[in-house]
């Protein structure tokens, strides 16, 4: 809105009036002949550098809000060597501390998170009946994490395994793999020994 | 026409253009006396208000309780903000301190607390009164927009505010609240197409609120500079518009 209005000459008032009453012909036509005027080239110089600084200033403001450093536990830990687990077994070594099941079948590992799907209580693994019981509404899952019974909607989540340099077993709880996606294929979610 | 000109005039002449801007501007000496005389930065109050307008049986005066209820928290928040530290190891003990030995501190602590209440109820009824009414209708329309930007704020003050006393009840209240910003499309990690952003837990919309994956010293900070500071500054400009086109601007106010 400007306070202060260039004063215009006759020709220069005739000449806009002729521009608002015949809309874009008269416009056209008057700038016919070149491409962009002196005038334009700088104002579309002018709000092209205005837009990009104004969208890296405001790309660089959201990045400065996620913190470079987090003073928060790491998220894999790591999980003892492959041969402390018995083939079979559902291991609740890591369940108290890190909230993962690490389960070891014939053909290599796999970590589920401890977490029932359902609303978030931490099931219990019951030995004799082969399977994952939550305790807060009764959701069931196999030992493979899927669920059966109970209101859970989906199954448990996995996490990445993996070996590290040492021969260890590392899980990272920062990298899930879910059924419904088809998470359970890739490579992560299941470590073959 | 140009494809350009069309555009312009398609946005021009939508509703939303005409009921933000209402008509172009004429510069001619009476519109630039106007443009001083109707200034929300030099003249605050309207030179008159038709009678109708504040009477109480029609507006129920809720709009100005709202407001009065927001004077009442600026002035004990800064009250409060003298003897409250927002790190995580002094925040909880400044709460208590302010409570229990601070003369008046119980007092104004209170004071703040409720007049917050005051303001959320305050500001439903006057959304209630102003259906009611119809007062939303054209060419009242924005005005009705600018309320619920300024009701959405409101709530906002409130939720950041309920950090603040770091104990058990406002750490949990804040987790489960912002569970919402979790499962934001696309921006949170829970949300549904999240794996297309790659947004993960420390990488989301959440953790910009908190500063991590979880609630942290960083929050705290986060939130005191946005309950003190930055939603405060947003609301009042919100405020200065929402009042000024109810008593100042020409469709609602008296004409100059």
């Amino acid at each position: 809105m400007a306070t202060k209005a260039k004063k215009l000459s006759p020709e220069e008032q005739a000449a806009l009036e002729a521009i608002r009453a015949d809309d874009g012909a008269a416009k056209a036509a008057a700038v016919r002949g070149s491409l962009w005027s002196r005038r334009d080239f700088m104002g579309r110089l002018g709000w092209t550098g205005f837009t990009v600084f104004t969208t890296v200033s405001l790309l660089g403001f959201v990045r400065s809000a996620f913190p470079r450093v987090l003073f928060t536990p790491p998220s894999s830990f790591k999980a003892g060597f492959p041969n402390e687990y018995t083939i079979g077994e559902v291991s609740e070594r890591f369940k108290q501390e890190q909230r993962v099941w690490i389960i070891r079948e014939a053909d290599g590992f796999y970590a589920l998170f401890a977490k029932c799907t359902h609303l978030g209580c931490t099931p219990r693994w019951l030995k004799v009946e082969e399977k994952f019981k939550c305790p807060c509404h009764g959701s069931g899952f196999r030992k493979t994490g899927i669920n059966f019974e109970g209101p859970a909607p989906r199954p448990l989540e996995r996490f990445r395994i993996s070996v590290a340099e040492d021969g260890q077993l590392v899980v990272d709880k920062s990298v899930v793999y879910r059924f419904e996606r088809g998470d359970w294929d890739r490579p992560g979610a299941f470590l073959h020994a | 026409m140009s494809k350009w000109e069309e555009t312009k005039r398609q946005i021009t002449e939508s509703q939303i253009w005409q009921s933000i801007f209402r008509h172009g501007y004429e510069d001619t000496p009476r519109n630039r006396v106007m443009m001083v005389s109707g200034n929300i930065w030099l003249h605050l109050h309207p030179s008159k208000v038709r009678r109708h307008a504040v009477r109480m049986r029609f507006t129920w005066c809720m709009g100005g309780i709202t407001f009065l209820m927001f004077l009442v928290t600026v002035v004990t928040g800064v009250y409060l903000m003298f003897y409250y530290r927002p790190t995580a190891e002094y925040a909880y003990a400044d709460m208590k301190y302010l409570e229990f030995d601070m003369p008046f501190g119980m007092f104004m602590r209170n004071m703040h607390r409720w007049a917050a209440h005051g303001m959320v109820i305050a500001v439903w009824l006057h959304m209630f009164r102003v259906f009611l009414t119809g007062s939303y209708k054209p060419p009242r329309e924005f005005n009705w927009v600018v309320g619920v930007i300024l009701l959405v704020l409101t709530m906002l003050l409130s939720f950041t505010g309920y950090l603040l006393p770091w104990d058990q009840l406002s750490i949990w209240a804040v987790t489960v609240g912002s569970n919402m910003a979790r499962a934001t499309p696309l921006l949170g990690y829970e949300g549904p197409f999240a794996q297309y952003i790659g947004a993960n837990p420390i990488y989301d919309a959440r953790a910009f609120l908190f500063g991590g994956g979880e609630i942290g010293p960083h929050t705290l900070l986060r939130f005191y500079i946005l309950h003190c500071i930055f939603i405060p500054l947003v609301a009042s400009l919100f405020m200065a518009v929402h009042f000024w086109r109810i008593r100042r601007d020409g469709f609602s106010g008296p004409p100059v």
